[in-house]
């Protein structure tokens, strides 16, 4: 099973169609579950099944999604940036713009929704940078649904306003001490918290990972991103993009921009790591697919950054939202496959590209999404200028002005 | 037949239950630990769990969480945990040696050269947190076929439906979680469990060994009586956390197999 066999991408018809009936992508995800949850899994898969292909389901998904959210998030293209840079056209899916000020909400209100149908009253979610437990505390608070976010305690302190945004509307944040205390120890705080209060809670993964269906449902969640951009480049543009970018944490905004390009082989597909402080021997870094090799942990196997006994390491970047070790199994599919590329962005390079990304075009950018727009700015020059370049702006920055100003040593009073 | 195998046969011609006692393996470090080890079976344990540190254990509570941070911490690995039951082994041929945590460590090693280190080290039996009968092919069947057996958890959400796959591949025994939680919290009511164990011993012959939440040579002897066993885990580690010497730590797990014994 630990042998990966690189499968020729001329081989596979569609890479659409996984996961298998064992959750797997390849050899990755899985159901690696104790099994107080298998039970609950199994129960969450079948009425995920039955919701997809119910239209009341959908109505009401995008009925929200229009009214409430405010989708579709616009397909903007970023001139001054493009010509700054010289070579391709670059184009900004603006899901920085959605409610709660990033992508996670998408995934959320399909979870919630789905929660709702199976008449889970006790909702629980972890958080890293705390967007997904905002967006969380958020539809929890619109249909009355008690919430309960795990945060790392070192995320706590680093993410101030977002815990005092969860804790406005109503939710319940839990700072976890166990571990290290990052999004890592936050998951597994939220399992455990699972596993003893089976009965009457729903936990809503906030990405791509955990045991199966989560990474299969959290991807259709997000897919909407995908699906817009592909209508709206038709219609600027009337054409494919050439190049589809997305940075990855655990990998929901980038699968949601992906999926439904993945069987579009001229579209070239590329998603962007944290590569920190380097990847390098020092593991000062959350990339996953660049850095580390397969293993298992929080219910799926998929890359995991780890030492050579198979004990997990701390990831480290600059951005709480890319600071995971592991990564969607799906995304470890499509690398081992070649259908993606995945690089890593360091965090200079990503600060460099938030800051270049405020002045040009007046959108003050998370982060995450800057890694994203980091590796923009290093292929874009030296591509031709009608080569069309689609990258996910996933997240607003609001949450990151204080960590930009510590790192350009603006002394912030407040 | 399995040294699990003998030592439930013996149990069963003595009318005595079985005392299961887990420790984490390096905990506080390799050698208070291997000193413990050496002792259960003189404390009175039938079958020894040893723990497999990992960073991540996600259905522990703290007190086994904090156990095995403090075993890495200290450089434990999977090697020289093997290496604790091959010690033992020297000096005891016959209580039985289970192997407890998670599956990363051993599919970082590799499953076959796992297998063929644990049988070769003594080992008896594997209980796989995260490897429900789903992942079977992963590491239970290749297991099974190395000899070794593979001891599934049964918990208060395996219905009556799902019970037939959980004891499919399981053999050696059932180890039911008496509680929906993780290790170490509430205490496990021998009324609550009674039935439940009768559920289980309705679809098997295999022995029914019922853990979680048993912290007191009463409470394990009241959860004895109505299953063929009890382990005792978090209660075991909480007091090799406190610092008490070896001596102390196996006077504790003596007290607790008498409770058991007494069943």
């Amino acid at each position: 099973m630990q042998g990966v066999t690189a499968m020729p991408e001329d081989l596979i018809n569609s890479f659409m169609t996984g996961p298998d009936e064992q959750g797997r992508f390849g050899q990755f995800g899985g159901r690696f579950v104790s099994e107080t949850l298998m039970p609950l899994i199994l129960e969450l898969e079948r009425q995920y099944e039955i919701a997809k292909t119910d239209p009341t389901f959908w109505a009401e998904m995008d009925f929200l999604w229009k009214h409430y959210v405010g989708r579709p998030s616009p397909l903007y293209f970023a001139e001054r940036m493009t010509d700054h840079l010289g070579g391709a056209k670059v184009y900004m899916k603006r899901d920085e713009l959605n409610h709660t000020g990033a992508h996670k909400i998408n995934n959320v209100l399909g979870q919630i929704i789905l929660a709702r149908r199976m008449g889970k009253s006790r909702i629980i979610a972890e958080t890293g940078a705390g967007q997904h437990g905002v967006a969380t505390a958020t539809v929890c608070a619109k249909f009355g649904l008690k919430c309960i976010v795990y945060m790392g305690a070192h995320d706590v302190e680093r993410q101030a306003p977002n815990v005092f945004r969860m804790r406005l509307l109503g939710a319940e944040v839990i700072p976890v001490t166990s571990g290290r205390g990052t999004l890592k120890d936050a998951m597994n705080d939220a399992l455990r918290d699972w596993v003893t209060n089976v009965r009457d809670t729903f936990y809503c993964i906030g990405t791509v990972a955990g045991p199966h269906p989560y990474p299969a449902m959290v991807r259709d969640f997000q897919s909407i991103i995908g699906k817009e951009a592909k209508e709206q480049m038709m219609e600027a543009e009337g054409c494919l993009p050439d190049t589809i970018i997305a940075a990855i944490g655990g990998g929901s905004n980038a699968m949601g921009l992906f999926y439904p390009f993945l069987d579009d082989k001229s579209v070239s597909i590329i998603g962007v790591e944290a590569g920190g402080k380097g990847v390098d021997d020092r593991m000062e870094h959350c990339a996953s697919l660049t850095g580390g090799r397969p293993g298992v942990l929080h219910g799926n196997r998929t890359y995991l950054l780890q030492d050579g006994d198979g004990q997990i390491l701390e990831g480290f970047s600059i951005s709480a939202g890319l600071d995971y070790p592991g990564i969607g199994p799906e995304h470890s599919w499509l690398h081992d496959v070649g259908r993606a590329q995945y690089v890593a962005i360091t965090d200079k390079e990503a600060l460099e590209a938030f800051q270049l990304c405020c002045q040009l075009e007046g959108i003050i950018p998370a982060l995450e999404p800057s890694h994203a727009l980091a590796h923009v700015m290093k292929i874009a020059p030296s591509l031709p200028k009608d080569h069309i370049i689609i990258m996910n702006m996933c997240g607003r920055g609001d949450k990151d002005i204080f960590t930009v100003a510590r790192y350009l040593g603006f002394d912030m009073k407040i | 037949m399995t040294r699990i195998d003998d030592t439930f046969a013996r149990l069963r011609s003595e009318g005595r239950k079985a005392f299961v006692a887990y420790v984490m393996a390096g905990d506080p470090d390799y050698d208070t630990s291997l000193q413990i080890v050496l002792g259960l079976p003189g404390a009175g344990v039938d079958i020894i769990e040893l723990g497999m540190p990992f960073t991540d254990p996600m259905a522990d509570g703290p007190t086994i969480q904090l156990a095995g941070q403090r075993a890495l911490a200290g450089g434990q690995t999977l090697e020289r945990t093997l290496q604790i039951a091959r010690e033992l082994r020297k000096v005891n041929k016959t209580t039985p040696i289970v192997m407890m945590g998670y599956y990363n460590p051993i599919f970082s090693r590799g499953v076959d050269s796992f297998l063929s280190a644990a049988t070769e080290a003594g080992i008896d039996g594997l209980i796989i947190v995260d490897l429900p009968p789903e992942e079977d092919s992963e590491l239970c069947l290749p297991a099974n076929k190395a000899g070794l057996n593979f001891i599934r958890l049964a918990t208060p959400t395996t219905d009556d439906k799902r019970l037939p796959k959980v004891l499919e591949n399981t053999s050696g025994f059932v180890y039911y979680v008496s509680i929906t939680g993780i290790t170490g919290a509430a205490a496990a009511q021998s009324a609550d469990v009674a039935p439940e164990v009768a559920r289980i011993k309705s679809q098997t012959d295999l022995p029914v060994i019922v853990g979680f939440g048993i912290r007191t040579p009463d409470n394990a002897r009241d959860i004895a009586r109505i299953a063929d066993g009890a382990v005792v885990g978090s209660a075991i580690v909480s007091e090799i956390a406190a610092g008490r010497s070896v001596a102390d730590v196996l006077a504790f797990v003596e007290s607790l197999a008498d409770g058991a014994h007494s069943a």
